[in-house]
């Protein structure tokens, strides 16, 4: 990958919080002891090669009405996953879809996030997913606990300044 | 939250201008000064409504992997594995489902040996086997939420 120091210590701070202000890259530019240009170029770099996923503003979550929420395992046949993938990421209700490896032991390979208002809701979208994208065997996968819940600190180990909490 | 402070945020989380003066070219958009954009934008900002603003990466893109795992852990050594594994930073999401494989969490580390030197510390710390991990070998489809809605 070949991120020089800079630039792991740029995607580091730039995790963190940008000040309200009307110049907010200068004062990251100044802690980074870089010119403000230098950071913008960056930035934009980073957005450009897809280092960046998105740059901006993050919003408390909004409690829209929509609290059921169930991961659903599939079993497709590998020849029809990537169809069926791209029936079941059309549903509005559908917020991940993702393939991943089967085993024997768990023999599924299309996973999908569900969200609907109620638990009743979500099971009777996977229905229609089901019936949409013409695969039977599933795994319903409530959950029953939230047993973690954070955001990734890229480069913590490297640049934390392990403040208290 | 008026509808100027929602045109605010919906130019501020999809497209935050990268330049010196990035409220001056939202206001610019929105037809209004600059002074007015970084007043409202600060008082969302003290109300909670906006939680940060700054870059969210992309893992594979920065040389991170990431994966799903699933354990199936007995009751009485639940409490124990759950602590283990929260203790990594790299994991960040973690789930109790129902489900013959009832522990469902998410493991980012900077490659795929971390990933299997992790799963096997956390193996034989707490005794649970046979950890699966299934990494993602495609993605069709992830939403992030960009529009914000009435009240």
């Amino acid at each position: 990958m070949g991120l020089t120091r800079l630039e792991r210590r740029i995607i580091y701070e730039l995790q963190g919080d940008l000040e309200v202000t009307d110049r907010p890259f200068l004062a990251l530019a100044e802690k980074l002891g870089i010119p403000e240009e230098e950071l913008i170029a960056k930035i934009r770099e980073f957005e450009k090669s897809g280092k960046i996923r998105r740059f901006g503003a993050t919003l408390k979550h909004q409690r829209t009405g929509f609290e059921g929420n169930v991961m659903v395992a599939w079993r497709v046949d590998e020849a029809r996953a990537d169809q069926a993938g791209e029936v079941m990421s059309s549903f509005e209700e559908v917020t991940h879809c993702y393939k991943r490896p089967k085993s024997a032991e768990w023999p599924y390979n299309l996973y999908t996030m569900v969200h609907a208002k109620d638990e009743e809701a979500c099971l009777k979208i996977v229905e229609e997913i089901a019936e949409a994208a013409g695969v039977e065997e599933r795994a319903l996968l409530f959950s029953v606990k939230e047993l973690k819940k954070t955001t990734m600190r890229y480069f913590f180990e490297e640049f934390g300044e392990r403040e208290e909490p | 939250m008026d509808d100027l402070d929602r045109r605010i945020l919906n130019e501020i989380q999809s497209d935050f201008p990268i330049e010196t003066k990035p409220y001056l070219v939202v206001g610019r958009r929105l037809g209004i000064a600059e002074e007015e954009v970084v007043r409202r934008v600060q008082r969302l900002k003290e109300k909670g409504i906006i939680r940060r603003i700054g870059a969210n990466f992309d893992s594979r893109e920065i040389g991170f992997t990431s994966t799903l795992c699933g354990a199936r852990v007995p009751k009485e050594k639940l409490d124990g594995f759950v602590a283990k594994v929260n203790s990594y930073p790299g994991v960040t999401h973690n789930y109790l489902r129902l489900s013959s494989i009832n522990v469902w969490f998410t493991l980012i580390a900077p490659s795929e040996e971390r990933i299997r030197e992790c799963l096997r510390e956390i193996e034989e710390a707490t005794g649970v086997s046979g950890i699966m991990s299934l990494p993602a070998q495609k993605m069709y489809k992830i939403q992030v939420d960009f529009n914000v809605s009435d009240d």
